[in-house]
């Protein structure tokens, strides 16, 4: 386990939103499709994705996220950012893509 | 006899949990009357709950409600599904119920799912949630909506979100649908130019409302009758009908 502002300074990640960097991330969840993540994501999960649509922060909300993480430097839409802001979802991005940054994530020990 | 037909084929109600509240059939109904649209749809999220009441409320009335729904595949493509009557779009219904997950929607997070009755108050709300993937595929959709006779049209191709396009990178080849929605503020070339393979098309535009100001005189459809057979014939320009975007 680690707190996600650790996993910002590893990793080096930009903090769109900042909702709250001292939570703990328990595992990872890595899929674009929004109902799968739905479906098979857990509470505590930093979720990686390329979609910046403002649904993603419903999602990471219902399912307790502790964060999501917009891989590959794609664009975040700005109702996204006013929701997250809201309901203080964090929101990361890296310009690293999906397969590398879960690889750099499991070296971290979230499995 | 022909004669034109202003058209909105895409309008979401307060059943839709993203639709704005004053969204009620009523409502729909005397902005559409006001804005001198000869017929439009009424497509909610994966549910056509809203229809019977919004059916009976335009009976008398110079307005035709096409009784449609806004499906989502499980690739989490949206098309507009369009019918002539309430038993088939509630026999389509049935068919998509059975296809979504058992979850139960979250007011606070996805907003309301609202029935109302026909005196337009609210009356009930679907506890299931709507606004996720259904388990069919778009070909299935295609198919088994045109197997109750119906249209299925791929919902706001240009779109970044929830378009075939975006989700799938191109149109299949060998998709059996002939007309694609584009959303009300492209322009037509440009969407063209963009993704030339899909050159070969019928489009329509519809606004895509969910608050009352966004319902718009989104087609101008010149054909023989309100009925979506005369649209698909409008929209492909069959035997002197013709649709145009406005």
């Amino acid at each position: 386990m680690m707190k996600i502002k650790e996993l910002v300074d590893r990793l080096n990640l930009e903090v769109v939103v900042e909702g709250n960097l001292e939570v703990e991330v328990t595992g990872g969840y890595a899929s674009d499709l929004l109902s799968n993540v739905m479906a098979r994501s857990s509470a505590g999960d930093l979720w990686l994705t390329i979609q910046g649509h403002q649904n993603i922060v419903a999602i990471a909300q219902l399912i307790e996220l502790s964060g999501i993480l917009v891989t590959e430097n794609f664009s975040i839409d700005d109702d996204t950012v006013k929701k997250a802001k809201e309901l203080g979802i964090n929101i990361l991005r890296s310009k690293l893509d999906t397969y590398e940054l879960a690889g750099r994530l499991y070296q971290l020990g979230i499995e | 006899m022909m004669r034109s037909f202003i058209a909105d084929l895409h309008v979401h109600s307060v059943l839709s949990p993203c639709g704005d509240l004053l969204m009620t059939p009523q409502n729909i109904i005397n902005r559409s009357l006001e804005l001198g649209l000869d017929m439009i749809a009424i497509t909610d999220h994966n549910s056509a709950e809203n229809i019977g009441v919004a059916l009976e409320l335009a009976k008398d009335t110079p307005l035709t409600i096409i009784p449609g729904m806004e499906v989502e595949t499980v690739e989490e493509i949206h098309l507009i599904c369009l019918f002539d009557t309430l038993d088939q779009v509630l026999l389509w219904q049935e068919k998509v119920y059975n296809s979504l997950p058992d979850f139960k929607n979250n007011e606070e997070i996805f907003g309301p799912q609202l029935l109302t009755d026909q005196s337009d108050e609210y009356m009930d709300r679907v506890d299931k949630l709507l606004l996720t993937a259904t388990s069919l595929s778009i070909n299935d959709v295609i198919k088994e909506v045109r197997s109750i006779g119906g249209i299925a049209i791929p919902s706001h191709v240009d779109k970044p979100n929830y378009s075939i396009i975006s989700n799938l990178g191109f149109i299949p080849p060998d998709l059996d649908a002939a007309i694609f929605e584009i959303s009300s503020k492209a322009k037509i070339s440009k969407v063209i130019d963009k993704f030339n393979t899909i050159d070969n098309y019928s489009f329509i535009s519809n606004s895509d409302a969910h608050y009352l100001q966004d319902i718009k005189r989104s087609m101008k459809l010149y054909m023989k009758a309100p009925k979506v057979k005369e649209v698909e014939l409008a929209l492909k320009g069959v035997n002197g009908r013709n649709a145009e975007i406005m």
